[in-house]
Parts: structure tokens; sequence; C-alpha cells
């Protein structure tokens, strides 16, 4: 291999990046974009670092003989900072807001919560003397962080109400600890959809590969660069570093985005070069993704159409998105290979697992298997069918 | 007896049912300008891809500079030169970096890239617009970098297919005399043309395609001689019954 043209190839390519503005759209400029806007629709942008929900609460409680217990259930509700409490008057409106996505969670409060609580405290020992009753809590099934994040906390502030800050001194055979709030106040949405995003960034390279080569053929210029003593192995070597070059701006971009948007993953600088790693090899994938479709395709502009074969799937049942989607929709998502790249990252910058953990070390496993095979049949397929 | 720098033997090509070059023998001498003269789809081209590599011959063989075309096409591709019919160029770089890049696809030498590159773009008056990139280039400079393009590495054997089609008069004198001189500096020349005037002016021999095969070949005057016509226009009138522009 002569190092002369794979250089002076790579540079024509990267040329071509920076001078195409479409190109350049696409491979640095949506990845920013994308990240941007997700930071600050999901992110701790302005210095708030909670995700807070919205609660409607109808109380029941209000006119009866004891309502201080269910008014200060309400204050520390508030004071959670989490939940913001939206009073309502009756079930019916609540039940419409929370159906229309207003509201995120519903807590009804029963007439009789002030006589419960009033006969705990008074006959903590003697649960015959308790009067038992239920609070109702609905919760928005499409907002997955308030399926989660909302029921512990209720529980908790629901616990406090009752026995009050004395509760662990309150004699009785099982006892309720204080438990901490859960990790919702230092997560937000962001954190849970950045992993997701590097993947989502490499997977675009498919249309810029199938997109370059198929433009390229189109002009003659691969007849031309042919006549020429450069070896296919040496425009395909060419190829993948440019990509792999393009791959990791890419990845630069977004975690300097996201840094940006306030994402702090607490992990080592490791971690970090392995999450790097997996992007490279991911990239390369897509590299052997979109020579398929320049194989495939007649024109740049078919080309374009066809790279969303490979894109679609990959975006929707292997990146961020695939977490709000139905369960077979979610296996699905294990028969393409940018969800083993969301999920390693997930588990390193997420879950701060170790590099070394054996999820981790399989998802690295996959990607690499996938990238390997889908390249070297991409480049197969282009060299025997696609350079016409 | 000159040394040949093409030897081409019963060389056939199909696509599938079409017979693009039926049965051609031919041999080009070392520093010799020849000319393949044909309407369009005659062969010409498709005549020139196998020579060049890009074809793989239905039957028969070719040999440029001794290599044989199927067995040697590396080393056939340090040879040659091709300035193809279309202009393929990349239009987001210069028409320098377009030179310099084909340059080191031929691994050139970096100072003997820069002087070959300088040369070639001062000779067809593409200097001052070298820093400009190609794709606000007209249409005639397109051309006249797609010949810069064909010979940056300075080869021995030059295949151009059409080099001054759609070119006005002017731009295509200034390239015949750029070719007149390749041929001066000694390069073996391929043109493939239709247009007479060209062949005429420019080759040493002429050899007329038509339906893929090769009808007449000689020297332009020997040609006129044979046939009793007073251009190769009426040659080609003769050997066929048509107009050569007539199929363009």
């Amino acid at each position: 291999m002569n190092s002369q043209r794979i250089l002076a190839l790579v540079k024509k390519d990267l040329k071509h990046m920076v001078r195409e503005p479409a190109l350049l759209f696409l491979i640095l400029l949506f990845p920013v974009v994308l990240t941007l806007a997700f930071g600050f629709s999901f992110g701790a942008v302005g210095g708030a670092q909670q995700t807070t929900f919205q609660i409607g609460v109808v109380n029941a409680n209000e006119n009866s003989l004891y309502p201080q217990y269910a008014q200060d259930f309400i204050a520390n509700i508030t004071s959670t900072e989490i939940l913001i409490v939206e009073p309502y008057a009756d079930n019916q409106t609540a039940q419409l807001d929370l159906a229309q996505g207003k509201i995120q969670a519903l807590l009804l409060i029963p007439a009789d919560f002030g006589a419960s609580c009033n006969a705990f405290q008074t006959a903590p020992d003697n649960p015959d003397q308790w009067i038992n009753t239920t609070v109702s809590l609905y919760l928005d099934s499409g907002s997955m962080v308030a399926t989660q994040a909302i029921p512990p906390i209720i529980q908790q502030v629901l616990a406090a109400a009752i026995y009050g800050d004395q509760q662990a001194t309150v004699p009785r055979p099982i006892q309720i600890g204080t438990p901490s709030l859960v990790e919702v106040t230092k997560q937000t949405m962001f954190d849970y959809m950045a992993p997701g995003l590097f993947a989502y960034a490499a997977i675009f390279l498919t249309m810029t590969v199938a997109q370059s080569f198929t433009t390229d053929r189109e002009n003659g210029l691969l007849r031309r660069i042919s006549v020429t003593p450069t070896t296919a192995t040496e425009f395909m070597a060419s190829q993948v570093l440019s990509n792999m070059i393009i791959a990791v701006a890419q990845a630069v971009l977004i975690f300097v985005m996201a840094y940006v948007v306030g994402y702090r993953p607490d992990v080592g600088v490791g971690i970090y070069a392995f999450a790097f790693v997996l992007v490279l090899l991911f990239s390369l994938c897509n590299v052997g993704f979109g020579l398929i479709t320049a194989t495939i395709a007649k024109s740049s502009g078919a080309a374009t159409g066809l790279s969303f074969l490979f894109i679609l799937p990959q975006m929707f049942l292997g990146t961020f998105v695939g977490a709000a989607l139905s369960s077979a929709a979610q296996t699905a998502g294990r028969f393409v290979p940018s969800y083993y790249v969301t999920d390693a990252l997930t588990s390193l910058l997420l879950r701060k697992a170790p590099v070394t953990s054996p999820i981790v070390l399989l998802d690295f496993a996959v990607v690499s298997l996938a990238s390997v095979v889908v390249l070297a049949f991409g480049i197969l397929l282009f060299r025997k069918y696609g350079k016409a | 007896m000159q040394q040949s720098a093409i030897v081409i033997e019963s060389l056939v090509k199909k696509f599938e049912d079409v017979t693009a070059v039926d049965g051609i023998n031919l041999q080009v001498s070392k520093g010799e300008l020849f000319g393949l003269l044909g309407p369009n789809g005659a062969g010409k081209t498709t005549t020139i891809n196998v020579l060049c590599g890009l074809l793989k011959p239905t039957s028969g063989s070719a040999t440029v500079g001794g290599y044989d075309v199927q067995k040697e096409t590396s080393k056939v591709k340090e040879l040659i030169g091709v300035c193809p019919q279309d202009t393929p160029v990349y239009p987001y770089l210069t028409g320098r970096e377009n030179a310099e890049f084909f340059g080191n696809l031929h691994a050139m030498p970096k100072e003997k890239l820069k002087k070959n590159v300088d040369a070639l773009l001062q000779r067809l008056s593409l200097l001052e617009d070298s820093k400009r990139r190609v794709g606000k280039y007209s249409g005639g400079m397109k051309r006249r970098l797609n010949l810069i393009l064909a010979l940056v590495h300075d080869p021995e054997i030059a295949f151009l297919d059409e080099p001054t089609v759609a070119m006005d008069p002017q731009s295509r004198h200034a390239v015949w005399d750029f070719i007149r001189d390749l041929k001066k500096n000694g390069k073996t020349v391929i043109l493939t043309t239709h247009y007479m005037e060209e062949a005429e002016t420019l080759c040493d021999r002429i050899g007329i395609i038509d339906h893929g095969k090769l009808i007449a070949l000689g020297t332009p005057t020997a040609l006129m001689r044979k046939y009793k016509a007073k251009n190769l226009e009426d040659v080609f009138i003769q050997l066929t019954g048509r107009k050569i522009r007539e199929e363009a």
C-alpha cells in the first residue's frame, strides 16, 4: 500500500466534507444541533439540576375534622422540589388534564385521610382502632421517567405524613427507615439520551458514504481513479480512514455540546477512550452499510432514499428512541448494531459500569463482529457490482 | 523496425448480445499519434477502456507498453494517462488541487509534481484560475483541466478520448498545439475523435472504426489517395455510405 495515495484520498474526502455545505451539515452540524436541541429540551440547562413533574392533587379531605394531615402531606410533596403540585377541585377535570398530558400524575386524597392519620397517631400500636383508607395515584404511562420516579417519591412523603419525623422512635414490629429520595434529583432525561446520541450521529455516515460513492461513480471519477495505479485496497483503506476521522470529529463535537448543556458523566478517562473506540468501530459498520447502499443504488438520489433502509431501523431500534418503544420493538433492536453501542455506552456512562463488565464486553464483541462482517461484505459487494 | 507501444490482436468485446468491438487488429508504434475515427457508438471508447484495463475483452488480446492489459494491469496503469470523454473532475477541489490529487495517485515526487502542475496549468491557460474551485469553471475550462489530470504524471502513453468535444475553436486549436507537443516529446498518443479536421491535422495514422470493426487504416494522405477523396469525411462516406456526424 502506498501512503501517498491513501493520504491524498483522505485529504480529498475531508475537503469534500468541509466544502460541501449539505455534507457539512449532515456530518457535523446536524449532530451539534441535535445535541443542543435535546440538551436544552431535556437536559439541565439554566442551573436546574433536576427534572420536575406536574402532579395534580384532588384533596377530598379539605372539609374533614382533620384537614391538617392532608395539608402537611401536600406541603411535603411540594418541598421535594421534584413534584409541582397542581390543585384540582374535582377528579373529572384532573383526569382530563392527565389524559391530555398537562400533568404527569394525579393524586386523589380520600375524605377519610385525616381521620386515618389521626387514628394511627392516637393508637399506633393498636391496628384494631385504625381507619384504613387508600390514596390513589394515577400516572401518565407515556412518560417513562414519570412512571419510574413518582411512585417512590409519593411513598416516602406518605410515610413521613403518617409517621412524622419521629417515625423511627415509634415502637412497632416493622420499622420504616427514612429513605433518601430517588436518584432522579441528579439525572435528567438527557442523561438517558446522551449515550444513544453518540450512536445516532454515526448512523448517518451510511448516507454520506453512499452518496459520495454514487456521485463519484455517476461523474466518472471512480473510473478515472481506476485507471491510475491506485489499488482497490488503497482506495478502501482511505475510505475507512477518512470516515473514522469524521466519526471521531462527530463524537468529539457531540461530547463537547453535551458537556455544554450540562452532561457530566462521572467516569474516568479510560471509559471515555473506550467509548470513542466503540464509536469508531461502529463507524466502520456504517461505512459498510454505505457501500452496500451504493452498490444497490443506481444514482445518488436513489442512494439517499435507500440509505434509510439501514438508517431508520438503527435509529429507532438502537438509539435513545428505542427506550420509548414497545417491548417487541425493543427485542427487534437486538438485531441492529446501534443497539449494542447504545447499550454499552449507557452501561459505561450512566450506570458507571467498568470496561471489564460482562455486558460491556459482550456489547463490544457484538459491535466489533458486526462492523467487520458488514464492512467486509460492503467492500466485496461494491468491488464486484458497484463500480460500473 | 519501430517498437510497438500498443498491440491489439483479434480483440472482441461483447455486452450481452451487442458486439461493441468486433475482431480488431492494430499496432501503434512508440511516439506515434494515432487517431481512432468513427461515429458515436462505433466502439472507440470501448477499445480504449479495454486498453486501460477498465474492461475485460471477451476474446483476443492487447498489450500496452509491452504489458498484457489483462494480466499486468497495474504495470499498464503506471504507463498510461487517460483523458475521458466526459469531464470527471472534483467540483469541490480547486484546479490545482485536482491536478495534485491525481499526481499523488501516481505517487509522484512532490517537487516534480509541483513543476508539472505549474507547467500544465500555464500551458493550458488555467494558472490564473488554478485556486478557484472547479465547480465554478466553465465547460471549456473543465475540458482543459480534464486533459491536465490525464497528463500530470507525464505518461508514456496517452489515451485522449474526444478531448476537444464542445470546445470553442480557439481552445480547440490550443489543445491541438498541446497534443502536437506531446508527440514532439516522444509520447505515444491515441486520440479518438469524430472531428475529421482534427484527425487530418494531428494524426500520423488513422484507424476508422464502424460497428466495432476497423474498416480502414493508414495515414490521412494515403487514405484520401486510396479512396480518391478530398478529405477524411469523403473517405468515411465512401466506406459506410453515410456521414460520420449523422450518428453523433
